[in-house]
């Protein structure tokens, strides 16, 4: 299959004319941009303790790609050296996608340094395919005071090679412009590696093997590398680009000439809101799982909240909650606001709307909603606060261990699978007080029971008075002392008890704790 | 219950054109599915979405064998309160508990209660019967605890709330106009001693007395919690007596104890 460029025609195995766009060193220029890294200097970022980029400078002294953080600093004293971030990156690169957005249309990012774009629209816009080059990279500098490289060529992967090297490839001549590039340029260390030890250096080489043959000898993505390398294939994702989208303006807003001050005139104008919202979202292909109501006040007070939903909004959904938060803010306890002057809707966790999708334990469906329906409605009337769930986190303690979420948010349990030593096997008591109850536990002779430091007991424990009961009740069985010491390397967090399992005369069975040489009644076994 | 059932269709049955109003309010309510006449019922479908289930344990101790929806069923001490929710839970209805901050998320776990499935509202403040309301038009069972003294009319309106939806009032404690009251009439710890051992079982006896098919109060007597399994009955009573001290150490021996409950696997 000879390579072609057809206008128009970005079928499979057919490759568009490409710009790509490279910043050099990015992630050494990022850091410069964010956190002032001289990147002038001897500099180099770390991934795992080796070096994934030097600075020119650096590279100068003898850094090399790869190398140990020790073995760099050996090769060059003053190197300074600093861990990757990828976030970092992404972020310094937003202002050069802007840049190339505003010279052309339809970018797509292909990592934090490089991005694409197809060459026809400018190339015929800006007249000729070097001088929409230029204009890029020019416009890059003046805008973004960043050095950028840029080449075309057929296809992503050849333009990126181009824009390395700087060089526009003529029309229908890269499969040669490639021939010649060394066969690390593929990116895969390890065919690189063993095409080499086979004597096949170039990219060249490697393309003129058959293709049938390469697939049953090296596999799948060798296979994918071999078209690349005969300038075939727009990289593994198939031809065309997918060029990335401006973030959508999805916001609404309302702001009324009348502060709103009842409850039904603001039912009213959320259905309205709700339905522009919901009308905008549509038109993107969009739905949203989380939304955000914004007021501000006669007085200039702004209340802010966000309401999170299981599944997508619906119309309905969204004016259901914003009328009970404009009920809950309107009427609710402990607010002050009197009138509300401005409405915004904020949608988060936007997604592409594809249909709701039934749960995977066929639980989703009318249950699911009502369930949550009833209990946004109790958020709304107390707060997102008031209706919590219950995940169990790693501990010792039964109270330590129960983390309440609020009902909609994540579930996410920590430390439950590391072993706690010390912490009591089930049974668990269903009863577990939010405020240990003060008790005291006697001896026989009616002395109070002390531990020791080693643990040893200063009497038998005989019977026990739990809060304000008159009477002491009689101990028929107790077990303990487990010693609980925990966080003792933290100042003022330190807790030390000795728990004991205590079984009443009145058929009771408690969870007593001796901390700070007072009893307490942790937990009932009722 | 199901008296109050059958007594509400031989009402509708004296006059043609009263019931076919009332279906229609039925159906225009949409809740179609949710009332039915009393012929329905007698048609002897039991296990039906009209109940929800209990543990095998309890299943005795229920008139119709489980949580019939509509109902409002108080129940006293947290354990049986888990006990009764774990079947249902597991079999992914929806349950939210109101005003019992107390109750411990551990032992519900334990119990084999979903706790994504189950909702905590701890502090209701003084809505509480709006709390309670709102949570019976859409969750399976609402456990509520009063903060006081409920009045009868409040109860009342709770309870026909419940009936409407389709929901299980669960009040924890004492509650006027229950169908069912369940509640442990004594309990026997097992497997403490003096100085060692922990607890790990108790035999607990269960009583449910209530109104219409309910009327004679039910017992089982069950481990609850049980050495292992869930909820098997007791085929062995622990040596002490009933108001005596329990025997100290008295745990069963595993290997006779739940003889009941290998037989099944």
């Amino acid at each position: 299959m000879s390579v072609r460029n057809r206008p128009g025609c970005a079928g499979w195995g057919e490759a568009v004319r490409t710009i790509v766009v490279w910043c050099p060193d990015w992630p050494v220029i990022a850091a410069e941009i964010v956190d002032g890294y001289p990147a002038h200097e001897a500099v180099a970022v770390m991934h795992a303790n080796r070096v994934l980029v030097a600075s020119p400078a650096a590279r100068a002294e003898g850094v090399r790609r790869g190398l140990r953080k020790r073995e760099a600093q050996g090769r060059c004293p003053h190197l300074i050296v600093f861990e990757h971030d990828p976030g970092r990156d992404m972020r310094a690169f937003e202002p050069v996608l802007a840049a190339v957005e505003a010279i052309a249309a339809g970018v797509e990012t292909l990592r934090p340094g490089a991005c694409a774009l197809a060459a026809r629209g400018p190339a015929r816009y800006h007249g000729g395919e070097a001088a929409a080059a230029e204009r890029i990279v020019e416009h890059i500098a003046q805008q973004c005071d960043v050095e950028a490289q840029a080449g075309i060529a057929e296809g992503t992967f050849a333009a990126g090679l181009a824009a390395r090297a700087g060089v526009i490839v003529p029309d229908g001549e890269t499969a040669e412009f490639l021939s010649g590039l060394s066969i690390t340029a593929l990116g895969r260390p390890g065919l690189a590696d063993l095409l080499r030890r086979l004597g096949i250096h170039t990219l060249g080489e490697f393309a003129a093997l058959p293709g049938a043959d390469v697939l049953g000898r090296f596999g799948f993505d060798a296979a994918l590398a071999h078209r690349l390398a005969g300038g075939r294939l727009d990289r593994q994702a198939g031809a065309g680009l997918t060029p990335r989208r401006p973030p959508a303006e999805l916001d609404v807003a309302e702001t009324f000439d009348e502060p709103v001050d009842r409850v039904d005139a603001a039912a009213f104008a959320a259905r309205a809101l709700a339905e522009r919202l919901h009308d905008r979202l549509g038109s993107h292909g969009l739905a949203c799982t989380r939304l955000t109501i914004e007021a501000v006040t006669e007085t200039g007070e702004e209340l802010v909240r966000t309401w999170r939903h299981d599944g997508l909004l619906s119309v309905n959904a969204i004016a259901d909650r914003l009328r009970w938060q404009l009920d809950g803010w309107l009427r609710g306890k402990g607010t002050r606001a009197t009138g509300i002057a401005r409405l915004r809707l904020i949608p988060e966790g936007v997604v592409e709307h594809l249909g709701l999708q039934p749960g995977l334990w066929g639980e989703a469906g009318e249950e699911r909603d009502r369930a949550h329906r009833a209990l946004t409605r109790v958020q709304g009337l107390l707060g997102p606060d008031a209706v919590l769930t219950a995940v169990l986190d790693g501990g010792r303690a039964d109270r330590s261990r129960i983390r309440l979420v609020a009902w909609g948010d994540e579930r996410i349990a920590h430390g439950d699978e590391a072993p706690w030593p010390g912490r009591l096997p089930g049974p668990s008591p269903a009863t577990v007080y939010v405020e240990p109850i003060p008790a005291e536990v006697l001896d026989a002779d009616g002395r109070p029971v002390r531990v020791g430091g080693r643990l040893e007991l200063s009497g038998v424990p005989a019977q026990a008075r739990i809060g304000a009961e008159e009477r002491a009740v009689g101990i028929v069985g107790w077990a303990g002392p487990w010693p609980v010491d925990e966080r003792w390397w933290a100042d003022g967090e330190s807790r030390r008890a000795a728990r004991f399992q205590l079984q009443l005369a009145d058929d009771r069975a408690v969870l007593a704790a001796l901390r700070g040489g007072a009893w307490f009644v942790e937990a009932l076994y009722d | 219950m199901r008296g109050t059932a059958i007594g509400s269709a031989r009402s509708s049955v004296g006059g043609g054109a009263g019931r076919a109003a009332g279906l229609q309010v039925v159906r225009a309510a949409g809740l179609g599915g949710v009332v039915r006449t009393a012929a329905g019922r007698d048609a002897g479908e039991t296990g039906s979405a009209r109940t929800l289930p209990v543990l095998s344990g309890l299943r005795a101790l229920l008139p119709g064998g489980g949580l019939r929806r509509g109902a409002t069923i108080a129940v006293h001490t947290s354990s049986v309160l888990l006990a009764l929710l774990a079947a249902a839970s597991r079999a992914g209805s929806w349950c939210a508990v109101v005003g019992l901050p107390a109750l411990s998320p551990i032992a519900a776990a334990e119990m084999g209660i979903a706790l994504e499935r189950l909702a905590l509202v701890p502090n209701p403040g003084t809505e509480w019967t709006t709390i309670v309301a709102a949570l019976l038009d859409g969750v399976d069972i609402v456990v509520a605890a009063p903060p006081g003294p409920v009045a009868p009319v409040v109860a009342g309106r709770l309870a026909a709330r419940a009936r409407q939806r389709g929901s299980v009032l669960m009040p924890a404690g004492a509650w006027t106009g229950a169908d069912l009251t369940v509640a442990p009439v004594r309990g026997a710890w097992g497997g403490l001693g003096a100085g060692r051992g922990r607890l790990r079982c108790r035999e607990m006896t269960i009583q449910a007395r209530g109104r219409g098919a309910a009327a004679a109060p039910r017992e089982v007597t069950l481990w609850l919690p049980a050495l292992e399994g869930v909820l098997p009955p007791v085929t062995r009573a622990l040596p002490a007596d009933a108001d005596s001290a329990p025997a100290i150490g008295a745990v069963p021996d595993v290997r006779e104890e739940p003889a009941g409950l290998r037989r099944v696997g």
